[in-house]
């Protein structure tokens, strides 16, 4: 079937299976492989993008059901060479050792922020519960994501 | 993990959805946000021949006052049932049950439909819809018929919603003086309770559902009349594992889920001023 989505701004459309599921889509149809599929079973997190601007697991999504939809993904956050400021704040923090949570953690908490501005650690933190890192103890993330929040300073 | 193939059919409406459900029967299933059907997709438990994604129907999210009750259509989201204003102050019960589902992500897809309506004793929300003694909307094709929560939960997964019927609408009575509680028992941040328990304490009508403490979600019945007929908190916890059968899996043994709901009740009732 042929499914239209509104990826990082561009208008994509490819002819996949209905099976198709939203992370192989962007990963192989759109060839944005910054979504990394970590569990496949809607647990880490690491699949993580923004379906018309809320953060979701793209692991347990159809492609089809975003028909018409708008999807922004790790790439699609920074302004040419100019990081997001999230991304920049992950990079002062030292927030990632190997990476591989790195871009759904990322947009994880852009989408937390966006519905909690103000967010202190407890919210960090529990907002974050959707996201797994097996490498940074979470420390440096949740610094990070303060450091972008009215509540964190 | 790939699913098996099937047919993928976007209904519109909630007309079109009934008239998709006439013509496929039961080789189609509903799809609302997908968050429960599609995991027991790509690990191959459902493999249904047809989709028919509802997600998109949005005249079927809302929270509507009506009187004494809130109507609250089948496709509202997890998200905006947490935030909704209407909910924190007529039934706040059901704002926290809400927000112990999974994580941001999961309640930015998941509706209180697809958690109704997948029947499943572990979710947390239908614990809340027990409690607060909902009343489902069923639409069919002769129209539509109301099934209190009671008789709504039917088995493990199962519900009284037939092959070619679909959740419509929740209706819950207004209980804005109502104390509350919603605890859960989980060892992770984010996974399902161990469990969980719904207090509602009301005069004279107190609701108690439980969560995985039977192969259906179930109410607490002898708690909820030591309460209405003015037990205290301990005396009516102790009656938690009263009359239900918790399965024992990897995560607790029937012992330790009885133990668990009584601590959890009487934790809830405390909290909830009782
Ligand atoms: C990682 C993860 C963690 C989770 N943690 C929790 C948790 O802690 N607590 C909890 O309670 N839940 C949890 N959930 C489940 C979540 O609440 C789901 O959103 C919910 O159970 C199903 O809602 P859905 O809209 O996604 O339904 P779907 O998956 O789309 O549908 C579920 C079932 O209901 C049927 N259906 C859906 N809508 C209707 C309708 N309107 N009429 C008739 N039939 C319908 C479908 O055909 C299907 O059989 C979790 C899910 C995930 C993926
Ligand atoms: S890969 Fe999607 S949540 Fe882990
Ligand atoms: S940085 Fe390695 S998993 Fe998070």
């Amino acid at each position: 079937m042929q499914v239209s989505i509104n990826v990082n701004g561009s208008s994509q459309a490819h002819d996949v299976e209905a099976r198709t599921l939203l992370v192989h889509y962007l990963r192989e149809s759109c060839g944005l492989t910054g979504t990394n599929v970590g569990c496949d079973s809607s647990s880490c997190g690491a699949c993580t993008i923004h379906l018309n601007g809320e953060a979701v697991k793209s692991c347990t999504v159809f492609a089809a059901q975003a028909d018409g939809d708008e999807v922004t993904t790790i790439e699609g956050l920074a302004d040419g060479d100019t990081l997001h400021p999230m991304q920049q704040a992950f990079h002062e923090c030292h927030a990632l050792q190997c990476g591989y949570c790195t871009p759904g953690m990322v947009m994880a908490a852009v989408s937390l922020l966006d519905e909690e501005p103000n967010a202190d650690e407890a919210t960090v933190r529990e907002g974050l519960e959707g996201n797994l890192c097996r490498c940074t103890g979470y420390h440096n993330i949740v610094k990070a994501v303060l450091s972008q929040s009215g509540g964190g300073q | 993990m790939i699913p098996a193939a099937f047919d993928y059919k976007r209904a519109g409406s909630a007309e079109e959805a009934l008239s998709l459900l006439g013509e496929y029967g039961d080789d189609a299933k509903l799809l609302a946000g997908g968050h429960s059907l599609i995991p027991l997709m790509k690990y191959r438990l459902a493999s249904p021949a047809v989709l028919i994604d509802i997600g998109k129907v949005s005249d079927l999210s809302y929270v509507n006052d009506a009187g004494d009750h809130l109507a609250i259509g089948a496709l509202t989201r997890h998200r905006d049932i947490e935030i909704n204003e209407l909910i924190g102050s007529q039934m706040p019960l059901l704002a926290a049950a809400t927000r112990n589902v999974g994580d941001p992500q999961v309640r930015h897809r998941g509706t209180i439909g697809g958690a109704v309506a997948h029947g499943d004793p572990a979710s947390d929300i239908p614990a809340a819809m027990l409690a607060l003694r909902a009343t489902m909307v069923i639409a069919g094709p002769s129209g539509e018929r109301e099934v209190a929560a009671d008789d709504f939960f039917s088995g493990f997964l199962e519900t009284d919603l037939g092959d070619t019927e679909m959740l419509k609408e929740i209706r819950i009575a207004k209980v804005p003086d109502a104390t509350y509680s919603f605890q859960k028992f989980n060892r992770r941040a984010q996974d399902w309770a161990i469990v969980g328990a719904a207090i509602l304490v009301n005069n004279g009508s107190s609701g108690v559902g439980l969560v995985n403490m039977d192969s259906k979600p179930i109410r607490a019945a002898a708690v909820e009349a030591a309460l209405n007929s003015g037990a205290n908190a301990a005396d009516a916890a102790a009656q938690a594992a009263e009359g239900v059968e918790p399965p024992a899996d990897l995560n607790a043994t029937v012992d330790y889920r009885q133990h668990l709901a009584r601590v959890l009740t009487r934790r809830g009732l405390e909290e909830a001023g009782r």
